[in-house]
């Protein structure tokens, strides 16, 4: 649970980074497209600071199923277990 | 004949270096707004700006053809210097929108000219083109195969817009534009830094003749491009390239006055420029508001018109990258004119 506490807390900086949306809107159940605005290039922005913050690899295909935040919280965790 | 007797062959030396002489461009002639694009396509004026950062675009008309466009150009940067078509001793056309295999695009423009003793030949580099184009010019003058270069970027690409497609449509534009490239005892053209991602060689693609069989109304092969994976090979490896650009120069980002990135999307733009870290003092080329993608011209467009709006100067030092299909790309830091 910490883990995702951290998780989450690094990717609300990342999407108020990219997209300026306030870090506290960012919480799991979010939809990145249909309830943070976030459009398809920034989507691309977001998924490659993941990588870079996280030190893992999103492939292109997995990234297109990174629909909500906690979609990525659980991609993140898995693929740094 | 024995090798011992055979005379070896004497080589040549050009200049030193090579400049950028003079600028000069056109553009389609019949403005398109987003307004009028989304009679075409289903979208909004206000998601294609956001999106692209577009407000209109520039198509040809049926009598503003890829060999007029690139001649007049051509023409307009040579009168800058007083040069006629019979001083140029090459003319290198960059363009993916010249229809006809042979003879090249070049050739033709060439003959407009009256260049009616330069080599002539295309280059086909997408949206690198042009600075594809410049690499080979600086070569050439420094080789001593040619004196003065005349390199075109020309693209008709409202011809190849695939109306279907709501994610690239509102994209693509028509120009031409035109460097005049000759020996200085200064350095005007940077070490190129360029390459080919071909493992991504599908990421953009124009369509293959035969296959407009399948939509034979539409008269001319279509533009297919994935823009998210273009997206961030741009941001990636596009900005390494870009930074590697400045750094082959011996110069630092800060001491750059001008960024001229292809005008591909001015999303793209900003990525280059915050993943660059470009400081604020460095004046960022956002030609492509009122101009739309024009491929392989959209550098020297945007260098002329910039120069025309006062935005830049002669003698300032510009990172000009271009990239696209293949996904090739090509960057170096040139002296504006």
């Amino acid at each position: 649970m910490a883990d995702n506490t951290k998780t989450l807390a690094d990717i609300a900086d990342i999407v108020n980074d990219i997209t300026g949306v306030d870090q506290a809107e960012v919480t799991p159940e979010k939809s990145f497209i249909d309830d943070l605005d976030v459009d398809s290039l920034s989507m691309v922005e977001i998924v490659y600071a993941c990588e870079e913050r996280f030190g893992i690899e999103i492939p292109d295909d997995k990234s297109k199923d990174l629909k909500t935040v906690g979609d990525a919280i659980d991609f993140i965790n898995a693929a740094q277990a | 004949m024995t090798s011992s007797t055979r005379p070896a062959i004497s080589q040549e030396q050009g200049a030193a270096s090579s400049t950028i002489l003079a600028t000069g461009h056109v553009r389609g002639s019949r403005v398109v707004s987003n307004q009028e694009m989304c009679t075409m396509i289903d979208s909004t004026p206000e998601w294609i700006e956001q999106r692209t950062g577009i407000t209109s675009r520039r198509w040809a008309t049926a009598e503003e053809t890829p060999r007029s466009m690139a001649a007049e150009a051509g023409r307009r940067a040579l009168t800058k210097l007083d040069l006629t078509g019979d001083q140029v001793d090459a003319v290198i056309c960059a363009t993916v929108s010249h229809h006809r295999p042979s003879p090249s695009l070049a050739a033709y423009v060439a003959h407009d000219l009256g260049a009616f003793s330069a080599a002539a030949f295309d280059v086909n580099a997408a949206c690198a083109g042009f600075c594809y184009s410049l690499t080979l010019a600086d070569s050439l003058i420094r080789s001593g195969a040619a004196t003065r270069v005349l390199v075109i970027g020309v693209e008709k690409l409202s011809e190849m817009i695939n109306l279907a497609d709501r994610g690239t449509a509102f994209l693509f534009s028509d120009g031409a534009g035109a460097a005049v490239v000759g020996p200085s005892s200064t350095v005007g053209v940077g070490p190129a830094v360029w390459g080919t991602a071909s493992d991504k060689v599908e990421t953009i693609e124009i369509e293959d003749w035969t296959e407009v069989a399948s939509h034979p109304e539409l008269n001319h092969p279509l533009i297919a491009m994935d823009g998210r994976a273009v997206y961030k090979w741009a941001m990636t490896t596009v900005t390494a390239k870009a930074s590697e650009a400045i750094a082959r120069a011996g110069i630092s980002p800060a001491d750059l006055d001008v960024f001229i990135p292809h005008q591909a999307n001015d999303r793209i733009t900003d990525a280059l420029v915050r993943h660059l870290k470009l400081p604020d003092s460095v004046t960022v080329c956002r030609d492509i508001a009122d101009m739309g993608n024009t491929s392989a011209a959209s550098i020297p467009i945007a260098i002329d018109r910039m120069l025309d709006r006062g935005e830049i100067h002669s003698g300032d030092l510009a990172l000009i990258i271009g990239f696209g299909a293949g996904l090739v790309f090509a960057g170096q830091v040139i002296v504006i004119p």
